[in-house]
């Protein structure tokens, strides 16, 4: 049991299910916008569905860039799921470039780059984690192998050695990468069964 | 690479399961959250819950099924049935629901389907098409089956799929409750069409049906069946383990 955990609210598709399931795994959740909210939460977790620059522009004109960027450099733990995860590093060539929170080195470009033409986007299902980081205080070596819920059409490339997870697609797509208190998860713990509520507690408990 | 899916589907009316028969002929089966834990543990991948009331009240019924299946299982969730309005999907999504399903209400305003996927991202928004042979072309039907739309289902699917619909749901109105297979031809047809997941429905009645389906049409990324699971005629372990014997990539 960490605290309490801010799940930063922005219109950012199903918040429901992330609250249940930090809930079942016996943490507090709180979705919110409220800076001092989540400047008292233990962990952050950052979510998120749909497009980045729009994802962006919300999160500026609510003023909480600065306040996630602030709390992740003072050390606080901070999850990105999905768009999330993205929007942790520097920018995006989605429709235009756009600049994401920078806490991260890399970039977000669509898999269709990568991947061959015959390959279906979105990449949507269960597909298995290849850990290729044994030190990662989320993705345990325990994990290789395993099915989580991947919903994506955009990647993280050249992030270096933050990746600890990725999964096969056409291409070796980034599935998690991980900084210090920095963390990132491509796929949705929150819908990817017991194998998602492990990732969870690991989250809200290390550290 | 991604795992071929194998998704229960729920009719719910007033806040039950039913399934019907070629569109008729209801039989209630069982409680939907209990049901939907069952899948869960079985290793279903995905479930759908699909509103056949399509009255206020079977409405806040399936809100109710939806937001206490997500507080207990964390396995995408589609709702569908009578979705019409951005509201629909909002209300949907903010119960626990990751997808939304449209079918009729997107023949009669296809830019639900654009809204939609502008607002919530295309992940989210599925088509559901009911498709039935006609003088030998495939045709969209509405309204659960009963209208003959004249489309073609090439022609609504594809326009669907430049809308933003990011995933199509096939169901096959000549197979469906017959147990005698997935509609493989249309299958086919649509899935080398289109770049968005395919979803099989209508027709399912055994594993081998399911073990054919992604052998003779390997572009199909799942296989929604409802009366098969709920009776137990098809156990979802067993199917998945015999898949994984002849070779389909499942999540065992």
């Amino acid at each position: 049991m960490s605290g309490m955990t801010a799940i930063i609210n922005y219109d950012a598709g199903n918040l429901f299910s992330l609250v249940k399931s930090f809930e079942t795994i016996g943490e507090v959740a709180t979705v919110t916008l409220d800076p001092d909210v989540i400047r008292n939460a233990d962990c952050i977790v950052l979510p998120g569905v749909g497009a980045f620059g729009a994802a962006v522009r919300r999160l500026t004109e609510s003023g909480l860039c600065d306040v996630i960027k602030e709390e992740a450099r003072g050390g606080k733990r901070l999850l990105g799921i999905c768009l999330g995860m993205q929007l942790l590093f520097e920018g995006s060539s989605e429709f235009g470039n756009y600049e994401g929170l920078g806490l991260l080195k890399g970039k977000i470009a669509p898999i269709s780059e990568i991947i061959p033409k015959d390959y279906k986007i979105p990449h949507i299902g269960w597909n298995a984690l290849r850990v290729i980081r044994g030190d990662s205080q989320i993705i345990s070596p325990d994990l290789d192998g395993k099915l989580v819920y991947f919903v994506h059409s955009f990647s993280a490339r050249d992030c270096g050695d933050a990746v600890v997870a990725t999964t096969e697609y056409g291409a070796e797509i980034t599935a998690a990468v991980e900084q210090g208190n920095i963390f990132g998860c491509q796929f949705h713990p929150e819908k990817s069964g017991e194998v998602g509520l492990e990732i969870l507690r690991a989250f809200s408990t290390e550290g | 690479m991604v795992t071929k899916r194998i998704i229960p589907c729920l009719d719910i009316k007033d806040g039950r399961v039913v399934k019907g028969v070629n569109f008729n002929g209801l039989n209630d089966v069982s409680d939907p959250v209990e049901l939907a834990e069952k899948y869960e543990r079985d290793g279903a991948d995905e479930l759908v819950f699909y509103d056949i009331t399509a009255s206020a009240e079977g409405r806040r019924l399936l809100t109710d099924v939806l937001s206490r299946v997500a507080s207990k299982i964390f396995i995408p969730l589609t709702v569908g049935g009578a979705i019409s309005t951005i509201g629909d999907f909002e209300n949907a999504l903010s119960n626990g629901a990751d997808k939304v399903s449209v079918n009729s209400g997107a023949i009669r305003n296809p830019s639900i389907i654009y809204e939609a996927s502008n607002r919530f991202g295309s992940q989210c928004v599925v088509l559901s098409v009911d498709v039935k042979r006609v003088d030998g072309e495939y045709h969209i039907f509405s309204l659960g089956g009963r209208y003959d739309t004249g489309m073609t289902a090439m022609e609504w699917i594809s326009r669907g799929v430049e809308l933003g619909a990011g995933e199509i749901v096939v169901n096959s109105i000549d197979t469906d409750g017959m147990k005698g297979g997935f509609d493989l031809p249309l299958l086919a047809a649509v899935s080398s069409e289109v770049n968005v997941p395919v979803i099989a429905s209508g027709g399912a009645g055994s594993v081998f049906d399911f073990i054919t389906l992604f052998k003779a049409v390997p572009r199909v990324d799942a296989g929604l069946a409802a009366s098969i699971f709920h009776y137990g005629e098809v156990r979802i372990p067993d199917l998945k383990r015999d898949l994984s014997a002849a070779g389909v990539n499942v999540r065992l």
